[in-house]
């Protein structure tokens, strides 16, 4: 193939022409300072590319390069702690090298080729290895240990093997012999393409939730560990905070956390967070299981669209050593605009509003990478993702959300309204569904207690009740309303806020171990049943209004601090006492 | 690289178009020497093969096919920098209009800026106190934000902007100057003119920076005129250390001229006619606020936008406060009611609020009293709403409560003159004040110490005259029950 040359330019997308030697979706360089691209579509006369760089000053007449390789990212130790812009480079290594703004062209490789891994071999000289195999070991991270696995193409015998030591991501750790008599030589490294899923041995049915300590999503709509969910909502009503939280207190083992397309502070947030956060069961910073993708609203949009995909590639690559990975995407509107904008320089046929008519496919692919999976090696492991939405004009009729909603299977529907009376987690209870309980109930039933599901059960209930209900207050108020549905409204006032609402500021209230969760909706419920007890004793409602009881019970998920359930106990028995003296 | 280039192809809108180009840059900025020796400028927006399509900011009336000489550059869009720029006027391409002459460039900057690294950036925490309650207790402005102030045609949007300029006490740390780089956009004459009046009077001038580009200026040049402001804002904030407040009036007209050039060039147009890459284009403005760790200094943004229809959905007011850090909504209600500032606070949100309040900040009971104000107010709109079918007689004494408080908070709280400067603990202990009106057992988002320190009823009725009051002895007798 000649040389080949830019000919047109406009935005991110430039053109060459004439020249039919490239293969769709391989990552090329373009220009003098060879600016990292995708082909994104091939005809006889133009091949065009999305560049993930701006391309200001570049000119026609300029080389493009090709790779000959679809655009890939680098596996291997030293993700974990990392920060990396959508294309996998280092933002720290950048900013040491170039200061506080990223510039084109920037070329740092992706893994440090300076730190020496200590690797403990599993295999021996003599053994059958193929895809997948775990070779060998390395503690990426205190909390992580990186499991050196054969990479695709690859299978034979060990025919060359280091000794356990000290080695570089560069150096050649093992020679394998495969049927052809050709030897591959592995290093602890490999390469693959960000759009193609890496393959499984099998899906396996989801049985365990994804624990976040969020009562709302705990109790309420939880998520299976494999599955996926979806939070759509206007601007301010919680999307970031909810990643957040997952993304500090979820029971996954790894997080990857991309930051699509969003703000440049809030990952800036994240980082010092993570590293200032300690996991208690470790005692490690939090930072030691995460890996950061930062593609901000005002870095080359193209960029962004890679950075799902290279989230989601390196979320599976841990998953196959045999990790529960959880990935977080904020936003994945933002993602679904930079397919827009390059279809848009593409002039294809917009199909709604102006989106691109593959945008259910690529939402679907998206999705459909999630799941708890048997690996290729024969362990099991999981991805689950957790996808922010941001409808225009917080209206959730739009393509983005729409088509989301089809391919996931929990929505968590952020209420604008709930987030101007700064009730957060601002899910809107009757909107929101999670498709996962019947999956889940086995081990809440097991895990947590068999009361567990019931109460829940028993607390949507009457807050099914409350909203029929309120439509009549809204009309006459609720002084007129009977005593036994005054209760109602009461105690779903207190469910809503004592329980429902969770403050992440709140050193107690930023994660509620399940345990707490079970015993908040004892409490609620017990007072509940109580309260109208007295009331059929034919005592008034208002007599029960006076006690201190629903004041306190909606402050106890302050009150009561995690480690010290045993105090629920004196709830249960203040009840007793106060609504005894009403009889 | 001087290669001059004489006829045209095409003039379309505010592009033109010239065949036969050689070696020409993506966004390269060109000289257009007219005929009658005008001097106008462009930017080349699109190169296909030998064609290039090029944006003149200073608009194409009176140009044809033949009548000017067209220069490359051979380099993207520059502005040339120094401290000198301070007290000075330019247009929105940067020029001076002062009549000063040119300044001495200490450094020339691209205007488009380039992307920050999140790593290098440092997460903002101190609070800057506007002496305005609204603002400094429910959304606190925080030095390295980007806040914006949402408003509709005839609300005193430039007002507040000016009162939050005259009161912000953000010059006096750490020896850190401060200054303020002023863009307008599109706005009418007499806004532009409001604010050099407003600074002069405050006896800032000498530390501001104006970038004007009034309605009657080339539409084009309106979409340089926020990228030279912020330029110069990067340059003093970042290498020279001062905190600059950057005011930016009115990204409305910004965006109509964004889709006004946009549907020239052709383009698919997206929700309103506004371009799909809207949201890149203003993050590509709104990111360039904040703090970086090798300096001292800050770039803090108050962008002003009029929502078309005091409609918050509209794709302009949506997209930013999808990028800023929170927004300030004003509310025509209130305004009708004679309220300044008229800060409809259930919309508006501070969000770097939480890291530059409390202990050590502002006060440790900040953060409570917010959630408290907050979820008690958003009640007082479901009281207002039930009295309007039932009646407020026939209100419960509850509700009654809840519109007292209401209405209070918007008269005494809320409302506050135009030089009228509260200090942080004088905003609090209003806010307190307010929330003792109603029922204890109401507050149920604050902590009890806090309502043991804080929660008087009988000073807070003493304090807003209203112990004579039917509706609140009314209460007074359902809470001794
Ligand atoms: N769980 C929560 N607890 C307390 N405050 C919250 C919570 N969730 C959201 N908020 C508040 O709402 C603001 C906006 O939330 P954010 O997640 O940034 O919204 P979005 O990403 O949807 O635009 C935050 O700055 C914070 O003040
Ligand atoms: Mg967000």
């Amino acid at each position: 193939m000649s040389q080949a040359a830019i000919y047109s330019i406009n935005g991110p997308v430039v053109k060459v022409k004439n020249i039919t030697g490239f293969s769709m979706l391989e990552m090329v360089f373009v220009g003098n300072n060879k600016l990292m691209g995708e082909v994104i579509s091939i005809s006889k006369e133009f091949t065009t590319i999305q560049v993930y760089e701006s391309t200001t000053g570049l000119k026609p007449g300029e080389p493009v390069y090709s790779s000959g390789s679809p655009v890939s990212v680098t596996l291997g130790p030293g993700i974990i702690k990392n920060i990396y812009d959508g294309i996998q480079r280092p933002l720290i290594s950048i900013s040491e090298k170039e200061g506080v703004f990223i510039s084109a062209g920037s070329d740092v490789e992706p893994l440090d080729k300076k730190i020496k891994w200590e690797v403990s071999f599993i295999v021996k000289l003599g053994d059958h290895v193929q895809f997948g195999d775990i070779f060998g070991t390395i503690q990426e991270t205190p909390l992580i240990e990186h499991r050196l696995m054969i990479p695709k193409g690859i299978a034979g015998i060990v025919v060359e093997i280091q000794k356990d030591g000290f080695y570089t991501i560069d150096q050649v750790l093992l020679r394998v012999k495969d049927t052809s008599d050709v030897i591959h030589e592995l290093t602890m490294t490999q390469r693959w393409p960000i759009k193609k899923p890496r393959p499984v041995s099998k899906r396996l049915p989801m049985s365990i939730p994804l624990v976040s300590g969020q009562r709302i999503i705990d109790t309420v709509f939880p998520i299976a560990k494999g599955g996926t969910a979806a939070v759509p909502g206007g601007f301010g009503t919680g999307k970031t905070m909810m990643q957040h939280q997952f993304a500090k207190w979820c029971d996954a083992d790894i997080i990857v956390y991309v930051g699509c397309g969003e703000r440049g502070n809030e990952m800036t947030q994240v980082l010092e967070e993570m590293t200032e956060l300690i996991d208690p069961k470790s005692n490690r910073p939090l930072m030691d299981r995460t890996v950061l993708i930062a593609n901000t609203s005002n870095m080359p949009v193209a960029a962004r669209e890679a950075s799902i995909y290279t989230g989601i590639t390196m979320a599976e690559y841990y998953r196959d050593m045999g990790y529960h990975v959880a990935l977080m995407a904020d936003s994945t509107s933002r993602w679904a605009e930079a397919l827009r904008e390059i279809s848009g320089r593409l002039e294809e046929m917009p199909a709604e509003e102006g989106f691109p008519a593959y945008l259910p496919s690529r939402i679907s692919q998206f999705y459909e990478r999630a799941g708890y999976m048997e690996t290729i090696n024969h362990r099991v492991g999981s991805v689950t993702i957790i996808g922010a939405v941001s409808p225009q004009g917080a209206d959730f009729s739009e393509p983005v959300t729409q088509n989301t909603k089809r391919f996931v299977r929990c929505f968590w529907a952020l209420d604008k309204q709930l987030a101007y009376a700064r009730h957060y987690a601002a899910i809107n209870w009757n909107l929101s569904y999670s498709e996962y309980i019947g999956d889940l109930s086995k081990w809440y039933n097991k895990n947590v207690d068999i009361r567990f599901l019931k109460n829940r059960q028993e607390m949507m209930a009457i807050l099914a009740e409350e909203t029929k209900l309120m439509e009549i207050v809204k009309l006459i108020g609720s002084d007129v309303l009977p005593d036994d549905q005054k209760l109602i409204i009461e105690i779903s006032k207190v469910i809503r806020v004592g329980f429902l609402q969770q403050n992440a500021f709140h050193k107690e209230d930023t994660y509620v171990p399940l345990q707490k969760q079970l015993r908040m909706m004892d409490v609620i419920l017990y007072l509940n049943k109580k309260s109208s007890e007295i009331l059929r004793d034919g005592k008034t409602f208002s007599l029960v209004a006076k006690t201190s009881l629903f004041e306190k019970v909606t402050k106890m998920k302050y009150d009561v601090p995690n480690d010290q359930l045993e105090k629920f106990d004196d709830y249960f028995k203040l009840i007793d006492t106060e609504l005894g003296q009403i009889r | 690289m001087n290669l001059q280039y004489i006829g045209l192809e095409e003039v379309n809108g505010p592009l033109i178009f010239l065949d036969n180009v050689e070696n020409v840059g993506y966004e390269e900025m060109v000289e257009i020497q007219m005929k009658d020796g005008e001097l106008r400028h462009g930017r080349v927006v699109q190169i296909d093969g030998r064609k290039a399509a090029i944006q003149v900011f200073e608009g194409t009336q009176s140009m044809s096919l033949s009548n000017m000489k067209i220069k490359f550059t051979g380099k993207p869009m520059e502005i040339g920098l120094s401290t000198e720029v301070l007290g000075r006027t330019f247009n929105g391409s940067g020029d001076p209009i002062d009549g000063l002459g040119p300044i001495f460039v200490d450094a020339y900057y691209d205007i488009n800026g380039t992307p920050l690294n999140p790593v290098a950036r440092v997460y903002p925490r101190n609070y800057i106190n506007t002496g305005i309650s609204s603002i400094d207790a429910l959304t606190t402005l925080i030095r390295g934000q980007k806040l914006p102030i949402f408003s509709g045609s005839g609300m005193p949007h430039n007002e507040l902007a000016v009162q939050i300029v005259k009161q912000s006490k953000i010059s006096e740390s750490e020896g850190s100057q401060f200054c303020v780089v002023f863009a307008a956009m599109g706005v009418k004459n007499d806004v532009a003119d409001y604010f050099k009046r407003s600074f002069e009077e405050a006896g800032v001038m000498d530390k501001v920076v104006m970038y004007i580009n009034v309605s009657n200026d080339p539409i084009i040049e309106r979409l340089l005129t926020p990228r030279c402001a912020l330029s110069a804002a990067e340059y003093l904030a970042f290498k020279h250390n001062m905190h600059v407040l950057v005011i930016l009036t009115d990204i409305t007209s910004y965006c109509e001229a964004l889709r006004e050039f946009s549907s020239s060039k052709g383009e698919i147009p997206g929700r309103k006619g506004y371009p799909g890459y809207l949201y890149s284009d203003l993050a590509s403005m709104y990111e360039r606020a904040g703090i970086v760790n090798n300096s001292k200094g800050s770039v803090t943004q108050i962008p002003i936008l009029s929502m078309p229809n005091d409609d918050i959905t509209h794709p302009v007011p949506d997209l930013t406060g999808y990028i800023t850090e929170g927004q300030i909504v004003l509310d025509r209600d209130l305004f009708q009611l004679g309220i300044y500032p008229p800060i409809g606070i259930l919309p508006s949100l501070s969000r770097l609020m939480k890291d530059g309040i409390g202990a050590g900040y502002t006060r440790a009971d900040h953060q409570d009293l917010t959630n408290q104000l907050y979820a008690s107010y958003a009640k007082v709109q479901d009281a207002r709403s039930l009295a309007s079918v039932i009646g407020e007689d026939e209100l419960s004494p509850t509700d009654k409560t809840y519109i007292e408080f209401g209405d209070l908070f918007e008269e005494r709280f809320l409302s506050q003159g135009i030089d009228t400067n509260r200090s942080i603990e004088e905003t609090l202990n209003l806010g307190w004040s307010l929330l003792s009106l109603l029922p204890k057992q109401e507050l149920d988002r604050t902590d009890d110490a806090l309502l043991d320190q804080f929660y008087d009823n009988k000073a807070a009725m003493v304090f807003f005259n209203i112990i004579d009051k039917p509706i609140i002895k009314e209460i007074g007798s359902i809470k001794e029950v």
